[in-house]
Parts: C-alpha cells; sequence; structure tokens
C-alpha cells in the first residue's frame, strides 16, 4: 500500500468502502433467496438448506461483520459531519471495528 | 579525512512527458535535511537537477516533495528520521502536473483556490471603522484555526480524492474557503458556499484525514471540510437558499 | 445542486437505516440459532403488517443509499461520468428497490 496511505483513517475510509461494496454485492443474492418463497415454503427451504454448510455459515459471519462495520462507521461519519469536532476518530474507528467483531463473533458462535 | 558514512537516494527525473529514478551516493553529515540531500546532489553530482526551495527553515513551504512516498516539506525533514536501511527515494509532489525533475505546476492548485473563492471580500473602506470582531467568539476561533496556511499543497498531494476526481477542490482551498466564512466582514458568503458546495466540492471529502496527517502545520482541513458539509446542508433546508440556487 | 442533493439522499437514507440495522442484526443473531428454516422465518413475517413496512422501508433506503455510494466508487474509482454514471446508478437503484420489494413481498405474502 503507497506510503501516504499507510495511516488509520485512511484504513476506516477503505473499510468502509469497500463493506458497502461488499454489501451491495451481497443484496441481490439475498433478495434471490428470500424471493423463493414466491415458489412456495418448499422451495424457500431448499434454499436456506443451502447455505447450511460451514462456508456459507462463514460467509455470513464475514456479511454479519460488513453490516456491522459498515453501520458503526457510518455513525461515526453521520457524528462527523454533523456535530462539531472531535479529535476521536482514530479511537472511534477502532472501537467500530472491535464491536462489529464482537458482533459478528457472536453471531458465528450461534450459528455453529 | 574521517570516511563518511553514505545513503542511497533515488531522485525522480523528468518532465510532463515522463521519466524515471536516478540514483545518488550522497554523504552523510550530522542533522542533516532532505533539503540538504538534493542540494548537495545538485551541486556536486548532478548540476541539471531542478527543485525548488526558498526559506529553507520551514515558513514557505516551497521545499515539499514526496520523501519515501509522504509528502513533507524538505527542509524540516531529518534524514535520520526518515531513512531506511540509509535509502531515500525523493519524487516531486503527487497529484500536481511536473515541470521538470523535483519542481511541480502549482497552477491548478491555486485555480482551484480561485474557484473555491478563496479570497476575501469586504464592503468596507478606509471611510469605515475598524471591524469589531471578538477573538474570543466562536466563528473567529474557528477561522483562526484554519488561517495559517501557506498553500504548500502538501495537503492537495496527500489527498486521494483529489488524484481520483479531477474537479475535486482539494483540502486546501476547502480550508481557506471554510475560514472565510467564519469571517464575519466577508461579503461572499453565499458565492462561496455555492462555489465550494456543487461538484468537486466539499461534499466530495471522504474524510480520509491525510491533510490533517500530513499539515506541516498541524491545520486540519477534514474538520473545515466537514464544517462546510454542515453549512451547505442547513443553507438547503432553507427554502430561500433552494430557489436562489436551483 | 444534484451533488448537494444526492448526498442529503444518501445521508437521510443512512440515517433512516440506522434502527432498521440494529433490529435487523438483532433477529439475525437472534434466528440463526438452530439453522435457519422456512417455516420459522415465514411465521414470523407472512401476513406481518409490522415486519412488511420494516423491511419495505428497509429496501427503499437501502436502494436510495447503495446506489449512490456505488455512485463515489463508480466516478472515483472506475472514473465514469455523464451519461453512462447516472444510467447504471439508476439501474442499480432501481433493480435493487425491484428485487428488495419482491422479496419482501415473498416472505410477508401468502
Amino acid at each position: 500500500m503507497k506510503a501516504h496511505r499507510r495511516q488509520p483513517l485512511y484504513l476506516a475510509f477503505l473499510l468502509h468502502r469497500l463493506s458497502g461494496l461488499g454489501l451491495a454485492l451481497f443484496l441481490p443474492l439475498h433478495f434471490y433467496v428470500l424471493g423463493r418463497a414466491l415458489a412456495g415454503e418448499a422451495a424457500f427451504d431448499a434454499a436456506l438448506r443451502w447455505t447450511e454448510g460451514p462456508l456459507v455459515k462463514f460467509a455470513e459471519f464475514g456479511l454479519v461483520f460488513l453490516l456491522a462495520v459498515h453501520f458503526f462507521g457510518g455513525l461515526r461519519l453521520l457524528a462527523l459531519e454533523n456535530l462539531s469536532w472531535s479529535n476521536r476518530h482514530k479511537t472511534l474507528a477502532a472501537l467500530a471495528v472491535a464491536v462489529s467483531f464482537f458482533i459478528a463473533c457472536g453471531f458465528l458462535l450461534r450459528a455453529v | 579525512m574521517q570516511d563518511l558514512d553514505h545513503i542511497q537516494v533515488k531522485v525522480w527525473r523528468g518532465d510532463a512527458s515522463g521519466g524515471g529514478f536516478a540514483e545518488f551516493d550522497v554523504p552523510q553529515q550530522p542533522a542533516q535535511t532532505v533539503l540538504d540531500v538534493v542540494t548537495w546532489i545538485q551541486r556536486h553530482a548532478d548540476s541539471s537537477l531542478s527543485y525548488r526551495f526558498a526559506c529553507r527553515v520551514g515558513m514557505c513551504g516551497s521545499c515539499a516533495m514526496m520523501v519515501n512516498g509522504i509528502p513533507r516539506w524538505t527542509c524540516r525533514t531529518h534524514v535520520n528520521k526518515v531513512m531506511r536501511d540509509k535509502r531515500l527515494t525523493i519524487e516531486p509532489l503527487r497529484n500536481l502536473p511536473v515541470i521538470k525533475d523535483l519542481a511541480c505546476d502549482m497552477s491548478e492548485f491555486f485555480d482551484k483556490w480561485k474557484r473555491a473563492e478563496g479570497q476575501f471580500s469586504g464592503k468596507d473602506s478606509r471611510q469605515q471603522p475598524v471591524a469589531a470582531i471578538s477573538p474570543v467568539e466562536p466563528a473567529r476561533r474557528a477561522a483562526n484555526a484554519a488561517i495559517e496556511c501557506i498553500n504548500c499543497a502538501i495537503c492537495y498531494a496527500a489527498c486521494d480524492v483529489v488524484k481520483w476526481n479531477p474537479d475535486y477542490l482539494g483540502p486546501a482551498a476547502l480550508n481557506r474557503a471554510w475560514s472565510l466564512q467564519n469571517d464575519s466582514r466577508d461579503r461572499r458568503h453565499d458565492e462561496r458556499l455555492q462555489a465550494v458546495s456543487g461538484d468537486g466540492g466539499c461534499l466530495s471529502c471522504h474524510s480520509q484525514q491525510g491533510c490533517a496527517s500530513y499539515c506541516p502545520n498541524e491545520l486540519n482541513p477534514t474538520g473545515s471540510i466537514a464544517g462546510l458539509k454542515k453549512m451547505a446542508a442547513s443553507a438547503f433546508m432553507k427554502k430561500k437558499y433552494r430557489e436562489r440556487h436551483g | 445542486m444534484v451533488e448537494l442533493r444526492l448526498y442529503l439522499a444518501q445521508r437521510i437514507s443512512a440515517a433512516i437505516m440506522a434502527p432498521l440495522v440494529l433490529v435487523h442484526l438483532g433477529v439475525m443473531i437472534y434466528a440463526i440459532q438452530g439453522g435457519l428454516s422456512a417455516d420459522e422465518i415465514l411465521a414470523r413475517t407472512r401476513g406481518s403488517l409490522l415486519w412488511g413496512g420494516f423491511y419495505g422501508l428497509f429496501v427503499i433506503a437501502v436502494a436510495v443509499h447503495a446506489s449512490i455510494g456505488l455512485r463515489n466508487i463508480l466516478s472515483e474509482w472506475l472514473q465514469l461520468r455523464g451519461l453512462l454514471l447516472g444510467g447504471l446508478c439508476w439501474f442499480i437503484g432501481l433493480a435493487l428497490l425491484a428485487a428488495g420489494l419482491r422479496a419482501v413481498a415473498a416472505v410477508v405474502g401468502g
């Protein structure tokens, strides 16, 4: 990574952008799976069964992390843009990652 | 004669049409700055090297260059603080077209400053009394916090939105606009807000904070831009503003 | 003022989604225990005006938010401009809206 980018708030920006991109790419699949319910309960169940494998569970863990980190990072940005300036943005960004990871782990522990 | 240690210095040579790195062996000196290194190269190794400097004491910002990929004032950058394994890489400021070697063309930087209405517009003349402004009122504090910019373009070089969006006015211009928006004597607040909240304006900032990280005067363009965003959003909420500006 | 409108639309849709995301995260963590089944999900959502309204609002907000966010990526990282950029983003927004509302109808409808 270019030297000038190796600072925490650039990484926070990158994480926010990539998590948003990841979630946006995931949504069509998500809507498709849910939409299977239109073909009846059995079809919906079959689609959900597809999500049972460990690889998918790990991907879901990743997605929960992406959603949580995009959410908390987004709150930090809404604060930055609407409240008075804080010098704590590095701390807030780190907290966002930590809490999101914690939430994602909570999901994974219940998923297995 | 004491055998001096040497440092391997890669210096970008070329012009607008392209170029590459040239390597130089530069003797190490105590308390040596990167500007000292560049000056040594030009005086003793290759007199065709072009670079800019003026005050050489950290006041004018003319000597700004990329040092190991980070924009710095070379006169204030000590070699022993930044070199790795006795190696140094020196390039012209990023995001600006190169004239020759380490000297870049600052025209677009200043054009954007103008486009952001970075100049003060008062209405009073010497016939009016001096404006009474308290130094502790919030707006004046905000203006003062942003006012020490000396246009060295380090923030401009650090900013990736500048790189990705050619229309983006950049941290310095927007920071100046913010300081003027907080100046109660200025008469073009409305026009300036228009200028900085359109295409390429303050709304394009993604708060990467490279500007605030590398500003040698410890300014905070990210904070200034956040202030402009707030101003733009609340102005928009007022119907009269919308009617006047679409 | 297009930039300002897009900026505000994205921030406002974000603010709307904030509580929705929290609830959604909560529901996911609650529901994942013991695996997902059509039965369990549909028992919660089928015929529910509450969940229909909740997810309907969520879909509308995300269609606005994601398409504007992607617009930044397409213009800054892929250097798209003008009609191609605008057209692509409208398409993405409308596609997400259509697919999303269809999904809501799927789990809420009988």
